[in-house]
């Protein structure tokens, strides 16, 4: 058995979701439902089971017959849609859940980052929380003083140390955060898109980090929408898709597997119910799509406009949302955030200042030609309670498309053109002396 | 050689290097052990946890640690006007107000820990969601928590005996036993409501009607001794009825020995203690999907 780190098989994970009747019952149906629904569940409660309300729920498997095999030393990056798995599946591997069905074996101390700075308490100093959140993540108290010296340094807040966190920039907060995860010495590291945080520059810091951890030969599942630091720090890849492990082997190949598994998409997206849309019970989204003249499409001509539409159902009323799209490209790199905001549009979206009912809703932003450069871009959609950063939607790539080169700017020079975007600019010389 | 065992199952492998831990993960079904051993390899976790809710507890409060005194100073006052004053309700002999302060101070520790063992899980969602540890040591944390503000209330109480000339019993060295005795009560049912808690937000509802009607139910406004055997004995089967007898027995010199008493509310509160607790892993399982 000696070499394998992980050894995975037929894991399954099934969710409970809620009843799609739900939102639609009667008030007779609720108030029969509110008197005879707490004899039911008192029932259930003696009976010792743990599920709530569920011969009404429908069911989803978050996670279908996943086998995989990892070797001691092998970094390996988990690549897939949202609602793929991904983070189910570190859940289980780091026994934050348990599996409906199958079977898993972990040879090793496991450390998890699933989030950075879990457990910590903003009424606590920075030191304090630096041994808290360490005892949360499984350090020993002799481990964590150990390293406290290098822990401060790495996240570079030597003068607020014995500041509660709470006063913190968000950027300090961050990098503390990592800081004591990225110390965690464990011999399997699970590490969920905690790098998506901090600005750049930290962010380098931490690929950075997370390439020693790698090189020290140590065993590490990484889960990322960056294609960038995939390629970078994995050797091999795993890419799920609803579910299920669709393709498994070099990072390179799994990664550009990913990619075009986007180019054949009809582009669109669309969920039939909206319990299992991304969103919560406020709003729910119902359909993106990538519509050029000629309707839904996959592929947009690169000197031509095209608008992303972005159907949601909103069920909360009297409520006030903001819709905003980030676009990247297939390095992983942001090319544009926009939203409906009055001084981020051309004309005004009315229905920014309105307050909205409950009732679907569709919200689109066009996007001119000769702006974005070729190959195939992913849309992430947010949906806000109007100023307020609390993501009620957050559907990373949830659709991706592909820019065209139809040749219009291509009659000079045919190579490659670098960048992310390639607009049109406005190129004028003169001759200032002979 | 350590080994990290999960559902039951534990797998001791030997690697060509060093000994590596070894999980197995599967899903578990029914009644499964409460697993002390991990528990215990997880202590410094449940000390930190108990040191953050002790410092976090008074933080932004203008009184502070005051509180821990204010909440049973002035429920005795209150009693000692009501029931002692007006209503004229028998104390053993022994001066009113200390000797329902004598009982209010575990009183108040119970209370305390039932409330807040109560809401812990919850409390702790972020946590639950996001981490793995034993789930026992979230609420064994927060009833813990509660002795330092049962260390200031008791020191009012000296404070009093001292002002009314009573001095303590030798029966005094029992005192320890009969605050884990109330420890191990509010962990009991701490355990069973902190699992409820996580699917049915009732609870909630339910903490403070309990504790409400849990207080009339124990003998702190009144003495047991109102009451004739046997059911003298049996009121024990509230186990707080053994704690602030005890109490009063070691501290104040009531008459009577409660040791029949003491034995009931034993068998009691260790009876809801692993119940609570076998209770609490049957449900753990499904707390970081639905908490």
């Amino acid at each position: 058995m000696s070499g394998i780190a992980i050894q995975v098989e037929g894991l399954s994970k099934q969710y409970r979701i809620g009843s799609k009747q739900e939102s639609y019952k009667t008030l007779r149906d609720t108030l029969s439902d509110a008197f005879a629904s707490p004899f039911r569940r008192v029932g259930k409660l003696i009976r010792g089971q743990a599920t709530g309300a569920a011969e009404l729920d429908e069911t989803i498997w978050a996670l279908k017959d996943v086998s995989l095999e990892v070797k001691r030393g092998e970094v390996v990056g988990i690549i897939g849609r949202n609602g793929a798995g991904k983070t189910t599946l570190l859940k289980i591997l780091s026994r934050v859940t348990e599996p409906t069905e199958g079977y898993a074996e972990i040879h090793g101390r496991v450390g998890s980052l699933l989030e950075v700075g879990t457990g910590f308490h903003p009424e606590l100093t920075g030191r304090e929380n630096i041994y808290l959140n360490g005892a949360i993540l499984g350090m020993k108290k002799a481990e964590i003083e150990r390293k406290f010296d290098e822990i401060v340094a790495f996240a570079e807040i030597e003068k607020f140390m014995d500041t509660p966190v709470k006063h913190y920039s968000s950027g300090m907060y961050v990098r503390l955060a990592f800081a004591v995860a990225a110390h965690l010495e464990p011999e399997i590291l699970l590490v969920d898109e905690v790098l998506a945080v901090g600005d750049a520059a930290f962010q380098k810091k931490c690929l950075g980090k997370m390439g020693d951890v790698a090189k020290e030969g140590r065993t590490v599942l990484f889960v990322s929408h960056n294609m960038f630091s995939l390629q970078n720090l994995c050797t091999r890849g795993i890419l799920l898709e609803s579910g299920q492990i669709a393709m498994q082997g070099g990072i390179t190949d799994v990664i550009n597997r990913y990619l075009d598994s986007g180019r054949e998409q009809s582009g669109e997206v669309s969920w039939d119910s909206p319990d299992v849309a991304p969103g919560n019970e406020r709003v729910r989204l119902k359909a993106v799509r990538v519509v050029s003249e000629d309707g839904a499409t996959g592929e947009v001509d690169i000197s031509k406009e095209f608008r992303i539409e972005i159907d949601y159902w909103n069920l909360e009323p009297d409520s006030r949302r903001l819709v905003s799209v980030h676009l990247h490209n297939s390095m992983g790199i942001c090319v544009l955030t926009s939203g409906n905001l009055p001084s981020a549009s051309l004309t005004p979206d009315p229905w920014y200042s309105r307050r909205y009912p409950r009732g679907l809703f569709r919200t689109s932003c066009t996007i001119p030609g000769c702006l974005l450069n070729d190959g195939l871009h992913g849309i992430t959609v947010y949906i806000n309670e109007k100023t307020a950063y609390d993501n009620i939607v957050l559907a990373r790539d949830v659709l991706s498309f592909t820019v065209q080169d139809t040749g219009v700017m291509r009659k000079e020079y045919t190579g490659k053109w670098l960048g992310a975007v390639r607009p049109r600019l406005d190129w004028h010389t003169t001759q200032l002396s002979s | 050689m350590r080994v990290s065992p999960l559902s039951g199952d534990n797998v001791a492998c030997t690697s060509d290097s060093m000994p590596l831990i070894v999980t197995i993960i599967k899903p578990s079904r029914g009644w499964i052990s409460l697993d002390l051993r991990e528990v215990w390899t997880y202590r410094e976790l449940l000390y930190f946890l108990t040191w953050r809710d002790v410092k976090v507890r008074y933080k932004q409060t203008v009184l502070g640690a005051a509180w821990a005194i204010i909440q049973p100073v002035f429920t005795m006052v209150v009693f000692s006007l009501f029931f002692g004053h007006l209503a004229r309700i028998p104390s053993d002999g022994i001066p009113y107000p200390i000797f329902s302060y004598a009982a209010l101070v575990p009183w108040t520790f119970f209370a305390n820990g039932l409330g807040q063992s109560s809401n812990s899980l919850v409390g702790s969602a972020n946590l639950i969601k996001k981490v793995y540890f034993p789930r026992l040591v979230v609420p064994v944390s927060s009833v813990i928590s509660g002795t330092v503000d049962f260390v200031l209330a008791f020191i009012v109480l000296l404070g009093m005996m001292l002002f009314y000339g009573i001095v303590p019993t030798l029966n005094v060295i029992w005192l320890p036993l009969l605050l884990l005795l109330a420890l191990v009560t509010a962990l009991g049912v701490g355990l069973w409501l902190s699992a409820m808690n996580v699917q049915f937000r009732d609870v909630r509802y339910v903490v403070p009607f309990l504790t409400q009607f849990w207080l009339f139910a124990t003998p702190i406004a009144y003495p047991s001794s109102l009451l004739s055997e046997p059911w003298r004995t049996l009121h024990g089967l509230n186990p707080m009825t053994g704690v602030v007898e005890g109490f009063r027995w070691a501290l104040l010199g009531t008459e009577t020995a409660p040791g029949p008493i003491i034995i009931v509310s034993s068998l009691m509160a260790l009876a809801l203690l692993v119940s609570g607790a076998f209770y609490f892993r049957r449900m753990e399982r499904t707390f970081a999907d639905v908490v």
